[in-house]
């Protein structure tokens, strides 16, 4: 590979038409004779609807059809495996029957002939219930009964017990994490369209081979007869990993009417019927021996999870690896809540496990008088004691060292509340972050056009990280073409299969196809140039050499258009197909550490995170960019979620109550720390594949609350083990 | 979102007219209250007057100090307005706290003294809600009840917090409203303008039905006092006051000779703290005594549960923006 391209601080290449506004969106295509859906939403969180009384809303002007339990056509539920690429999180149809698991369910779909109309008529459905009493939080479904095993999450080794109750010190500690909402910015829709029993859709999805199999399993066609796509995609952040009920009903509406439909979901129901984060509590027990060695770890973690579909977080999933330890347990186990059903949400079950994770090994360093930086390093592993495997390429050590000294973090006075800076008390703390480094299956294709243009195409999604950038660098990188003359497309299920965008593991699973399709292109190409007619006839295609776009060969040079134009042939094109990675002899994984100061104005409750420095070990940086972009955003995200996300219900009714942009509280741009300085380490990890590629979407985000939370107890001597941490927390009455 | 009947109206005397032919008729102005409202069909209107062509949007200083504003003058023109950045400082502090620079470009005068709460009971057209419904009950009493909800001013019928932050600031300096309605002209005192929730939370403000806010003019600045608007929420920007304190202070030789202190985010409506400003006059600018007033200021304090730390805050609000206009 090139090393110039790969690893520079491009622009993102398709930032002009995101920018000017003409990159469309799912909700931006307009098929001729377009009709618009809105749904009705149950008002209630548990039980029956007993009577939907369309005819107020039938009359309303524009009024196409209304959809609901009665009369919604009959569909299959999909199998829902991953390994099939049908999987949904919410396996339940809309309009299934006439049962209400959750506030904000779908109970009935208007469509009319403009947006207005559909909503206007929406409004005029009656729908009456009989409500159940709901079970509206964690803690009241464990109060109500005991949890439910996840058993194949469990990890055990050595014997946590014993190490634990023979320990020199020990801590136990009990941390919650609440319901967080994706919040991305581009709303959930669908366009679909049905021609000759085909269907098109666009979709606000991270996973377009994923949207078709579903489509296909539900609809009971052919997964040829689908095409699924999404070229842009307003974020996602695991929402849009999987389809949810709109689509069904979206796609079952055009279908019904002969017609195409479009459905946005509204910013309330993105709040209910398109997936969160689980609320999580965390039992942590930790032991060490007088060295401060760790000798025993248990992490129990409970999550909710709807009435309608079972959803694991794993927040062990760090834990069994991070550190070394010979006596570990995890278990990870459920409670059923009417809420909608949760999902993936960046860095699932490791955001939160994390913040436990990393609060407890700060209170388990108090504990023993170590400073909290030393004691991660003395517990420092390079083996995955979970799988009994060294870890491919760990540098977990130089990443505390690095972000330790641009910190400072010598110059931290541990005495609480000892650090001031005007009328604040300045906090210093810091927390590990790591995330298992995945590859799927992949399959690209690349072409050099008799333009003078490259082509490549994947069926993944750039769903605003940058996706389209990198695939252009790696055709650069081999090429030696411009990026203008590089044009990539994604987003189209068509395309040879590509992988769901998250996980982190998009890029490591593209690129090496990318890769190996274009040196098939130009191999094609040195092919067609020694054939006959070509513009090398006769001579060893092995001899010849592919530099910056031209073909060297016995002292002369031809562009990939001459050569082209010399057969008439249109392009040289290549097809790969890479694999999943093994984890026999290695543990992939990701590593990091975030450094945060906050400060904490006691005399008016007021706490900002003023600085963050981060250093993250993910492997060759393919883009400093757009990867220093992934972390300074998961960065703002783990700040929100230490300091302001939470989905608030009634715990009545079980309904959001700040289900809006202005309530619902994210970091703006005043809350941005001054400095926030992003260390990418940038050591290739061939073992995991040949471009040394990990992903870096979500460890980003992974200790980052507990980093501040530990802050914020060496500012204030209160430990908030429950986010997000509120002024009612900290405020000195 | 309803069909409505959409007239836009040249002058007052247009728009009065029209807004009485109608049924269920509403002024618009910026739009950023009604048409949200409106799209939750929390709100309903009819008939929408639009007010924005009927002139009334400069800001004029009187020749007795006073400052009148146009009803269409919006947040952000104000909030720059030079006469208001010398004279009204914390006016101008105010309104750059509330929404974003988006709205607060949309946003006027009248619009904001007018925008209604930000329960999410009131907008979520189902729960009961006095305000929306009334008689039909509170939900938030029981409810859920931190951020948007009052301490001060609350009633067994309703203990949502005014929202604006721009009405605390003319609270603090005194103001009055200007409105004309199908009956005249007439003056109402700001103070008197919003009304207390008490058994009629619905009733939120002193207009008579058909009338329309024409002015709001501030009272002339009081000579050498100084003044801060300090609005303390979880986040730092886009984000309703939790609490606010809007001060105004002269002080001679270190003893206090005005004081005029405004809360916001802890009061029903925006909410004047005299007693406290009483107990001020004539004494030394101390942190005791500042402390002192603003234990007066909350004390009638009535919390629920998940606002109980408003109380402490609101404190700390007083506090440190007296401290601040009097270092
Ligand atoms: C997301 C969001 C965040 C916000 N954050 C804040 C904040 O932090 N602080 C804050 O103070 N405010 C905040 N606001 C509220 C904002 O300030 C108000 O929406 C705005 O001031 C209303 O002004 P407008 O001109 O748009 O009013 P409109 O929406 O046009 O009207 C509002 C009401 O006033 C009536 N009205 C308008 N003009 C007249 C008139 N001349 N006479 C009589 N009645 C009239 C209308 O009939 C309507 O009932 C926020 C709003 C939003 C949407
Ligand atoms: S606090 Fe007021 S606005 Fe909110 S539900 Fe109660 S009555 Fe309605």
């Amino acid at each position: 590979m090139s090393t110039d391209i790969i690893g520079a601080a491009k622009p993102r290449i398709d930032g002009t038409a995101k920018l000017s506004g003409s990159a469309p969106y799912a909700a931006d295509h307009y098929p001729a004779n377009l009709a618009y859906a809105y749904g009705v939403f149950s008002t209630i969180a548990a039980g029956e609807i007993t009577s939907i009384d369309v005819s107020r809303a039938k009359k309303m002007p524009g009024v196409i059809e209304i959809f609901h339990h009665d009369n919604f056509p009959n569909l299959h539920r999909t199998p829902s495996s991953f390994v099939q690429q049908n999987k949904v999180d919410e396996t339940r149809l809309p309009f299934e029957d006439n049962h209400v698991y959750y506030g904000g369910q779908f109970v009935a779909l208007v469509v009319a002939d403009t947006f207005e109309n559909a909503r206007d008529a929406a409004y005029h459905v009656d729908v009456a219930y009989r409500a159940k009493k709901p079970v509206t939080s964690l803690a009241q479904a464990l109060a109500q009964g005991e949890p439910k095993p996840a058993d194949n999450k469990k990890h055990e080794r050595g014997d946590p017990d014993t190490a634990y109750s023979g320990a020199a010190h020990k801590i136990e500690a009990t941390y919650t994490t609440p319901i967080e909402t994706h919040n991305p910015m581009e709303m959930h829709a669908t366009t679909a369209h049905w021609h000759d029993g085909h269907l098109t859709f666009y979709e606000a999805s991270q996973g377009v081979v994923f949207a078709k199999h579903t489509m296909a399993a539900i609809f009971g066609i052919n997964p040829a007869r689908i095409d699924a796509r999404a070229p842009y995609i307003g974020s996602g952040f695991g929402s849009k990993l999987w389809i949810w009920p709109h689509a069904v009903a979206c796609a079952a509406a055009a279908r019904e009417l002969d017609r195409p439909v479009q459905l946005v979901v509204p910013r309330q129901q993105m709040f209910t019927t398109t997936g969160h984060r689980a609320a999580t509590q965390q039992k942590i027990r930790l032991a060490t021996d007088d060295d401060g060695k760790l000798v025993s770890i248990s992490h129990d973690s409970i999550n909710t999870t709807s009435f309608v579909n079972r959803y694991v977080e794993s927040c062990g999933s760090c834990t069994k690896s991070l550190y070394g330890c010979d006596n570990v347990r995890i278990t990870e186990s459920t409670v059923q809540v009417n809420h909608g059903t949760p999902t993936s949400m960046r860095a699932p079950g490791a955001a939160q496990g994390l913040f436990a994770l990393e609060s407890a090994i700060d209170e388990m360093a108090e504990q023993i008088g170590m400073d909290p930086l030393e004691f991660r390093r003395r517990n420092y592993t390079d083996r995955d004691g979970s799988k009994d495997l060294p870890f491919s390429s760990v540098h977990l050590l130089e990443a505390y060292d690095k972000a330790a000294d641009k910190f400072r973090w010598s110059k931290r006075n541990p005495k609480i509340g000892s650090m001031m800076r005007g009328p604040e008390i300045l906090g210093w703390g810091m927390a590990a972050c790591n995330w298992e480094a995945m590859k799927r299956d992949c399959d690209a294709r690349v072409s050099l056009r008799a333009d003078g243009t490259a082509f490549a195409s994947c069926a993944t999604q750039d769903i605003g990280t940058g996706t389209y950038t990198i695939v252009a660098q790696t055709v650069a990188s081999l090429t030696g073409l411009p990026l203008e003359r590089i044009e990539v497309e994604l987003g189209n299920s068509s395309y040879p299969k590509g992988p769901l965008s998250g996980g982190s593991w998009a890029t490591a699973t593209a690129l090496p196809a990318i890769h190996n399709a274009t040196a098939k292109a130009i191999d094609a190409l040195k092919q067609h140039a020694v054939e006959e007619d070509g513009v090398l006839a006769g001579r060893d295609a092995g001899q010849l050499e592919f530099v910056n776009g031209k073909l060297h060969g016995n002292g002369r040079s031809f562009s990939f258009a001459d050569v082209l134009k010399a057969r008439k042939i249109g392009e040289a094109f290549g097809e790969a197909h890479t694999n999943a990675a093994s984890g026999d002899e290695y543990s992939f994984r990701s590593f990091g550490a975030h450094f945060v100061e906050i400060g904490w104005d006691p005399g008016i409750s007021r706490l900002r995170v003023h600085r963050v420095v981060s250093a993250i070990d993910v492997g060759q940086i393919v883009n400093a960019k757009t990867a220093a972009n992934q972390v300074e955003g998961a960065i703002d995200m783990g700040i929100g979620m230490a300091l302001f996300e939470q989905t608030e219900y009634d715990h009545r009714t079980g309904m959001p109550i700040n289900n809006n942009y202005a309530e619902y509280l994210v970091p703006t741009h005043l809350d941005q720390p001054e400095s926030v300085d992003v260390i990418l380490l940038d050591h290739p990890d061939t073992k995991f594949n040949e471009l040394g590629v990990r992903g870096i979407g979500e460890i980003g985000i992974t200790g980052m609350a507990a980093a501040v939370a530990n802050a914020v107890y060496h500012a204030t001597g209160k430990r908030v083990r429950d986010l997000p941490i509120r002024i009612e927390d900290l405020i000195q009455t | 979102m309803r069909d409505f009947s959409y007239d836009r109206a040249d002058n007052v005397g247009a728009a009065i007219k029209s807004h009485v032919s109608g049924a269920d008729s509403a002024y618009i102005a910026g739009g950023t209250t009604l048409l949200d409202l409106a799209k939750l069909e929390v709100m309903r209107p009819g008939h929408i007057v639009d007010v924005r062509r009927t002139g009334l949007d400069r800001i004029e200083r009187l020749d007795d100090g006073r400052l009148c504003i146009g009803t269409n003058v919006t947040n952000t023109d104000l909030a720059y307005h030079e006469d208001v950045t010398t004279h009204h400082k914390l006016l101008s502090e105010a309104l750059l706290s509330g929404a974003s620079t988006s709205i607060r470009n949309k946003a006027t005068t009248g619009g904001n003294v007018m925008q209604r709460c930000r329960c999410s009971y009131f907008r979520d057209n189902v729960s009961p809600c006095n305000k929306r419904d009334p008689g039909s009950g509170c939900a938030a009493i029981d409810g859920h009840s931190r951020s948007v909800y009052a301490v001060l001013g609350t009633s067994k019928q309703c203990i949502v917090a005014h929202p604006s932050d721009m009405c605390v600031a003319m609270a603090a300096i005194g103001a009055t409203v200007s409105v004309a309605g199908p009956n005249g002209k007439r003056d109402i005192d700001f103070g008197d303008f919003h009304l207390l929730p008490g058994d009629t939370p619905w009733r939120e403000h002193a207009l008579a039905s058909d009338e329309m806010i024409t002015h709001v003019t501030l009272d002339a600045p009081i000579d050498g006092a100084k003044s801060h608007y300090l609005k303390l929420r979880d986040r730092a920007s886009y984000q309703f006051a939790l609490a606010s304190s809007g001060v105004i202070v002269a002080t001679e030789g270190g003893v206090i000779r005005h004081a005029r202190i405004a809360l916001g985010g802890v009061g029903t409506k925006p909410w004047r703290a005299e007693r406290a400003e009483r107990y001020l006059v004539g004494k030394p600018a101390t942190a005791d005594n500042f402390g002192h007033a603003a234990n007066m200021a909350l004390a009638e304090a009535r919390p629920t549960e998940d606002n109980a730390f408003k109380i402490p805050l609101g404190r700390q609000a007083i506090v440190r923006s007296l401290t601040t206009v009097t270092a």
